[in-house]
């Protein structure tokens, strides 16, 4: 068994590697998705300013400009998803504004929702139409045939 | 034996003749909020006609009950100047320190009520008291003491006025609940650190001479921190230190997302 004798260099080298915070616990080790409360506030800010210039669009589009709502028929939307650009801004304003308002909602049911078995059935419920409504739209906005003929219900 | 030990600290009712009304005092009325837990099963509402000068504090009110009307009235005082923090209450619906409001600025000709409550998400005690633990338990998890590491420095902590300024509002808390207890999400969900603790912390987070700002972070961050503040701003407007409590809460949700002090 050697003992060896720590020089003065080696003393002074483990003196000034010293563990900086003896006392500090253990740091935790953010697991994924941990921090989803930090994204989904920033997710609001970013998707509330999106939104202001895709729904007023939108709106101006179909309500004010070129005679606006009374122009609106099977026509009109056929001739403007034919491209692609309208499409994406529909789809993008579909799941913005789809998530938005959910994300909204789920914070509503957090705080307002006394029973935990209340707020649980609350967020099925709301996930539950946030998931047909984005399935349904996306279905609606990809697959939309403007050449089948009008259904004129006669 | 305990009977007699009840009537000795039983309080004594006033008497004698009542206290000769000042000059110029008016005839309030004030709806008073009264909860006794060993004979009523919910809080009701009492009234009283008193005598008040314009000048005199809301807690002055509160005395002329207690001495001269009722004096099983329970509720918190010490210092009575605004710098002790123990008689936060709500006051015609906003939380206030009862020594901070005058009657003059409540009551005018035509209204002479004044509404006087607990303050909303603690437990009720008695009357005005509730049971503060749940809120000095938020305080404490939010490590409201310097932590520094490594040797101690030989001469004080050297600070620039700049870096002083920094959390200067943050400072002048002196934990009264106005804020915590005037937040919907609080009184909703009891687990939400409620802003005086973030007022807490803001004060060593952004404190130069601080090393745990990461740690207190990181508390912050957790599903009931900061990101569960609506920007009510009720906080803010029940500070009766005038801490820009909603601010301090925006700069620690920046932190938090920059991961900078």
């Amino acid at each position: 068994m050697t003992t060896a004798k720590l020089t003065s260099e080696e003393l002074s080298a483990a003196a000034n590697h010293a563990i900086e915070a003896p006392n500090a616990p253990r740091k935790r080790v953010r697991k994924a998705g941990q921090n989803f409360e930090m994204y989904s506030w920033l997710f609001m800010r970013l998707s509330g300013i999106v939104l202001v210039v895709l729904v007023l669009g939108h709106l101006f589009i179909m309500n004010i400009l070129d005679g606006g709502v009374h122009r609106i028929n099977w026509g009109f939307v056929a001739g403007r998803w034919a491209s692609p650009f309208w499409q994406m801004w529909d789809l993008v304003m579909l799941w913005l504004a789809e998530l938005h308002g959910a994300n909204g909602l789920r914070t509503v049911i957090n705080d307002y929702a006394r029973k935990d078995g209340t707020r649980f059935w609350l967020k099925v419920l709301l996930y539950a139409s946030v998931i047909l409504t984005l399935a349904l739209g996306s279905f609606v906005i990809f697959t939309f045939d403007g050449t089948i003929e009008y259904p004129t219900g006669n | 034996m305990t009977a007699t030990l009840n009537a000795d600290l039983a309080p004594v009712q006033h008497t004698g003749p009542l206290p000769p009304v000042p000059d110029g005092a008016v005839m309030v009325t004030v709806n008073l909020q009264r909860f006794n837990p060993e004979l009523d099963d919910a809080p009701h509402m009492e009234s009283y006609r008193i005598p008040a000068l314009p000048t005199d504090r809301i807690l002055n009110l509160l005395h002329y009950i207690k001495w001269y009307i009722d004096g099983t009235l329970a509720f918190r005082r010490s210092c009575a100047h605004g710098i002790c923090g123990s008689d936060a209450m709500r006051i015609n619906g906003r939380n206030r320190l009862g020594c901070k409001v005058l009657v003059k600025d409540l009551v005018t000709a035509k209204k002479t009520e004044i509404t006087i409550e607990p303050i909303k998400g603690l437990p009720l005690e008695k009357d005005l008291i509730v049971d503060m633990e749940p809120f000095f338990d938020a305080f404490r998890s939010v490590k409201p003491y310097l932590v520094t590491h490594g040797n101690e420095p030989d001469r004080e902590w050297v600070q620039s006025i700049e870096d002083r300024e920094r959390f200067d509002d943050t400072t002048k808390c002196i934990m009264c609940a106005c804020c915590t207890t005037s937040c919907p999400v609080y009184w909703s969900a009891d687990a939400y650190v409620g802003p005086a603790a973030i007022v807490a912390a803001h004060r060593f987070i952004f404190d130069s001479r601080d090393q745990a700002a990461e740690e207190r972070l990181e508390i912050l961050s957790d599903a009931e921190g900061v990101w569960r503040c609506r920007t009510t701003f009720n906080c803010t407007d029940a500070c009766p230190r005038g801490i820009q409590v909603t601010k301090a809460i925006q700069e620690v949700k920046r932190a938090l997302m920059f991961r900078r002090i």
